[in-house]
C-alpha cells in the first residue's frame, strides 16, 4: 500500500478520521505495530470490520467503534441508533449476523441535558430490540465543559459465526452489488448545517441491517466473497479497500448506482459526490458471477433492500483502483481526503 | 430550485445523446487537417463538469481541451490576498466566500490569519455579508472575488444603500480582456476558445464579437451539462474546421446576443474596468473590476490605510517556487506535468492557489482522479 506511505504528518489531524487512505495509513504504522495477531482468525493487522477468533468449530467476532455526530439528533436517526446500528453491522459484515451482546460506555460533556440522554437511550433501547440483542455492560465517564462535544458513544459487540467473510475475497469477473441508496446519512447530516438554510426531507438510513445480510449469505453462499459496510468515506473508501486488499481493479457504472433523487441535487448543489457520503444502513457485497442474481433477488425482498442493484464488476488491470465509469466516459472514482465538515458518523 | 425535478436534469445527461454527438466529434477531429487540435475552455465549471462525467476519456485523442484561467479564486493576484490579510491583522472584521480563506498571499493566508485570532467570517453571498454589517456595528469588510457573474451580485448590493460600516475590497475580474492575452502568448497553440455560459448570459454573445475579428479564432458558448460541453466542442471544431472563425451561441437557452441588459448597466454603473495582475498569468489590461468613485465611501482601498508591508520581509519556500499554477492556468502546462501535484501539494495541503479552489484545474483533477487513460480497460474475467 505504498500510495498511503505519503501520510507522515507530525499531527494527526481532521484527515486521518475520514476513513480513507490516510486512516488506513495511521493502522499500519502505529496502531497495528506489534499487536492484534490472531493465530487462526482476523486481528488487527487485516483492518477489516471486525476481529474473530476461532473457538471450536465457530468463530467469536468482535467489533467496536465509537460514535461522534453533531448534531447529535438528526433527520432518521440520532447518535443513540447510529452507536447500535454501527456495531451491529459491523458484526454482519464479518457474516456474524446473531449479535450475542453489546456494551456501551458514554463519555458526556459537563453541563449535557438530562433530558437529551433519556432520549437518546430511549432511542438505544429501541434499535436493540429492532436488533435483536441488549446492552450487558457498560461505562459512564463525564469530561470537562469543552473537553468533548456532547456526547461520545462507544459501542462494542460479540457475536458467533460458522462462516468469515472477509472484505478481500475478489477475483476479476466478481460482480459488486450495493444493497440500496448511496450518500443518504452523509448528505442528511450536511444538509442539518443552519449557515445553508436548505430545507429538504432528507433522511439518515440508519439501521440494523444483519437480517438482510443473512438472507444474502444463505442464498449465496460460499459465493459471497467479499463484504463490507460503506461508512466513512461512503462507496469510494469501501470499493478502494476491497480493491486494494484482493488486488483487483474495480469498475463501477455510474448510472446504476441507486441514488435517492433528492439526494444527488444536494450533493451537486454541495459540491459533495454522493459516492463519498456516509451510509449507516447499507452494505457493499462481493459476488462471484454466478449466485450474483440470486443474491439480488434475496435482498430486494428484505425490506431495507428495496432499491439494491449490481453496480460494478472487477478486473485484473489496475489493481487497487477504482474506475467508475459515467455513461459519457470514464475517470477514477477518487477517495474522500481532508474534513472541511461536521462530523457525521 | 424543485430539488425533486429528475427530468429537469436528465435532459441534458442522456447518454445516448452524448453517443450522436461522441461520434460526431471524432468524425470532425479527423477530418481536420493536422493534429492534435487544442482548444481552451476559460471557466472552472466547464473543468468540473469535463472532470466529474469523464468526458476526457470520451475526447477523441487528437482533441486537447485545455482549462485556461477559469478560476476566479486561483487568479486573484498575491497583493490583493495581502490587502485582506493586513486588514485582517490590523482588527478589521472580513467576510469572505471560504475558497478564499486559504488562499496563499505573500507570507500568509486569511486562514492563517483567522487562526492567530484574526475576525474572518465564511459568507455563502454578498447578502450574507450586509446583513452580518447591519448586525453588527464593527466595520465589515467583504473580500470580493469572481468574474462578471459574481461582479453583478456585489454590484446589486452597493447600489442598493447597504449600511455605513459596509465595504467592499474588490478582486473582481473580467474575463475577456484576458483572453486576448491568451490569444497572444507566443507559447499558445489555442485554436479555439470555449466560453463559459453564465458569463456570457449576463454579457451576451456579442462581447467576443471583436476578439474573433482581432484573432481569428472562434468562441463558442457553451453550458455545463455534459451534453452541453460535448454539443459545443461539435460547433466550435465544425467552425475550426469551416476556416471562418465566428462567435456561436451553443447555450440559447440561456444566453442571446445582446446578453442581460439591466445586469450590465449594473455592473459598469459601480465597477470600471482597470489593468491589474492576474496571479500567475500576466498584466492584464482592463482585467480587474474596481468601484467607480461614486461609490468611494464602500471602497475599503479608500476607506482604510493598508500596510501589507510586514507580510513582505519573507523569502517564499522551496514548494512555492516548484508551484506550477502559473502555467497551468495559462493553459501550457497540466497538473500532471506538475511534481507536487498529488505528492507535497494536495487539498489538504496546497501549495498554489490551483489546489485551493473548487474550480481550481489541481483541485478538480485530485477531486476526480486525475487524466489517465482508461480506454483500454477490458471488462470480464482475466
Amino acid at each position: 500500500m505504498t500510495r498511503n506511505a505519503r501520510f507522515v504528518d507530525e499531527r494527526i489531524t481532521l484527515k486521518y478520521g475520514t476513513g480513507g487512505g490516510a486512516m488506513r495509513a495511521l493502522i499500519e504504522q502505529v496502531f497495528a505495530k506489534g499487536l492484534g495477531d490472531v493465530e487462526d482468525g482476523i486481528g488487527l493487522g487485516a483492518m477489516d470490520d471486525g476481529a474473530a477468533i476461532r473457538i471450536g468449530d465457530q468463530y467469536l467476532v468482535i467489533a467496536t467503534d465509537s460514535h461522534v455526530v453533531q448534531p447529535i439528533e438528526f433527520p432518521g436517526g440520532d447518535i443513540g441508533r447510529l452507536a447500535i446500528s454501527g456495531t451491529v453491522n459491523d458484526l454482519a459484515m464479518m457474516g456474524a449476523t446473531e449479535p450475542l451482546a453489546l456494551t456501551c460506555a458514554a463519555i458526556i460533556e459537563d453541563g449535557f441535558p438530562r433530558d437529551d440522554l433519556v432520549r437518546i437511550w430511549a432511542s438505544i433501547r429501541a434499535t436493540c430490540e429492532e436488533a435483536g440483542t441488549t446492552i450487558v455492560t457498560g461505562d459512564t465517564k463525564v469530561m470537562g465543559h469543552g473537553e468533548l462535544d456532547g456526547l461520545v458513544l462507544n459501542t462494542t459487540g460479540v457475536a458467533l459465526t460458522s462462516r468469515l467473510v472477509s472484505d478481500s475475497g475478489l477475483r476479476p469477473g466478481d460482480r459488486i452489488l450495493v444493497t440500496g441508496t448511496m450518500g443518504d446519512h452523509g448528505l442528511a447530516i450536511m444538509a442539518t448545517r443552519n449557515e445553508l438554510a436548505l430545507e429538504t426531507t432528507l433522511e439518515s438510513d440508519v439501521a440494523p441491517i444483519h437480517t438482510l445480510v443473512r438472507r444474502a449469505l444463505d442464498v449465496g453462499g460460499e459465493g459471497v466473497v467479499a463484504l463490507k459496510d460503506p461508512t466513512r468515506g461512503g462507496l469510494s473508501s469501501a470499493l478502494h479497500e476491497m480493491a486494494e486488499k484482493s488486488s483487483v481493479g474495480i469498475i463501477v457504472d455510474e448510472t446504476a448506482v441507486p441514488l435517492r433523487d433528492e439526494v444527488r441535487a444536494v450533493g451537486e448543489l454541495l459540491g459533495i459526490d454522493p459516492l463519498v457520503s456516509a451510509n449507516e444502513g447499507k452494505a457493499v457485497f462481493g459476488l462471484r458471477p454466478e449466485v450474483a442474481a440470486g443474491v439480488l433477488d434475496a435482498i430486494r425482498s428484505h425490506p431495507l433492500g428495496r432499491n439494491a442493484a449490481i453496480v460494478g464488476e472487477c478486473v485484473a488491470d489496475r489493481p487497487g483502483f477504482v474506475i467508475l465509469d459515467t455513461g459519457f466516459g470514464s475517470r477514477l472514482l477518487a477517495e474522500a481526503e481532508g474534513e472541511l465538515l461536521p462530523r457525521i458518523c | 430550485m424543485n430539488l425533486n425535478d429528475p427530468l429537469a436534469q436528465l435532459k441534458f445527461r442522456d447518454p445516448e445523446r452524448a453517443r450522436g454527438l461522441r461520434e460526431a466529434l471524432d468524425r470532425l477531429v479527423h477530418q481536420a487537417d493536422h493534429a492534435p487540435v487544442s482548444v481552451m475552455h476559460v471557466c472552472g465549471s466547464h473543468e468540473q463538469a469535463i472532470a466529474k462525467f469523464g468526458l476526457r476519456a470520451a475526447f477523441p485523442l487528437d482533441l486537447q481541451v485545455i482549462m485556461g484561467p477559469g478560476c476566479p479564486v486561483c487568479v486573484t493576484d498575491v497583493p490583493e490576498v495581502d490587502e485582506a490579510v493586513a486588514l485582517a491583522r490590523q482588527g478589521v472584521r472580513i467576510a469572505s466566500y471560504g475558497d478564499m480563506l486559504r488562499v496563499p498571499g505573500t507570507s500568509q493566508s486569511l486562514a492563517d490569519a483567522k487562526a492567530e485570532g484574526a475576525n474572518v467570517d465564511v459568507v455563502y453571498s454578498v447578502t450574507q455579508a450586509v446583513e452580518l454589517a447591519r448586525e453588527h456595528d464593527e466595520e465589515i469588510v467583504f473580500f470580493a472575488s469572481g468574474f462578471e457573474t459574481t461582479a453583478v451580485a456585489t454590484a446589486a448590493v452597493l447600489v442598493d444603500d447597504p449600511p455605513d460600516n459596509f465595504s467592499v475590497l474588490s478582486a473582481h475580474k473580467y474575463i475577456p480582456p484576458v483572453m486576448e492575452i491568451v490569444a497572444e502568448m507566443p507559447e499558445t497553440k489555442i485554436e479555439g476558445f470555449l466560453a463559459a455560459g453564465h458569463a456570457a448570459t449576463i454579457t451576451g454573445s456579442a462581447v467576443f464579437e471583436k476578439f474573433v475579428e482581432r484573432h481569428r479564432l472562434p468562441v463558442v458558448i457553451a453550458g455545463f451539462e455534459p451534453l452541453d460541453v460535448m454539443a459545443g466542442l461539435v460547433k466550435l471544431m465544425e467552425v475550426i474546421n469551416s476556416g471562418e472563425p465566428r462567435v456561436e451561441n451553443a447555450f440559447p437557452r440561456c444566453v442571446t446576443r445582446e446578453g442581460n441588459v439591466h445586469a450590465q448597466k449594473l455592473l459598469w454603473r459601480v465597477f470600471r474596468a482597470t489593468g491589474g495582475r492576474w496571479r500567475g498569468i500576466a498584466h492584464v489590461p482592463n482585467g480587474n473590476l474596481r468601484l467607480r468613485d461614486e461609490f468611494a465611501k464602500y471602497d475599503t482601498r479608500r476607506r482604510f490605510t493598508i500596510d501589507a508591508s510586514a507580510l513582505w520581509s519573507y523569502a517564499p519556500p522551496k514548494l512555492v517556487q516548484q508551484c506550477q499554477c502559473g502555467d497551468i492556468m495559462a493553459g501550457i502546462a497540466s497538473p500532471a506535468d506538475c511534481q507536487l501535484f498529488g505528492k507535497e501539494c494536495t487539498p489538504d495541503t496546497p501549495v498554489g492557489a490551483c489546489m485551493v479552489s473548487a474550480e481550481g484545474t489541481c483541485k478538480i483533477w485530485h477531486q476526480y482522479g486525475g487524466r489517465p487513460d482508461l480506454r483500454s480497460i477490458k471488462r470480464g474475467a482475466a
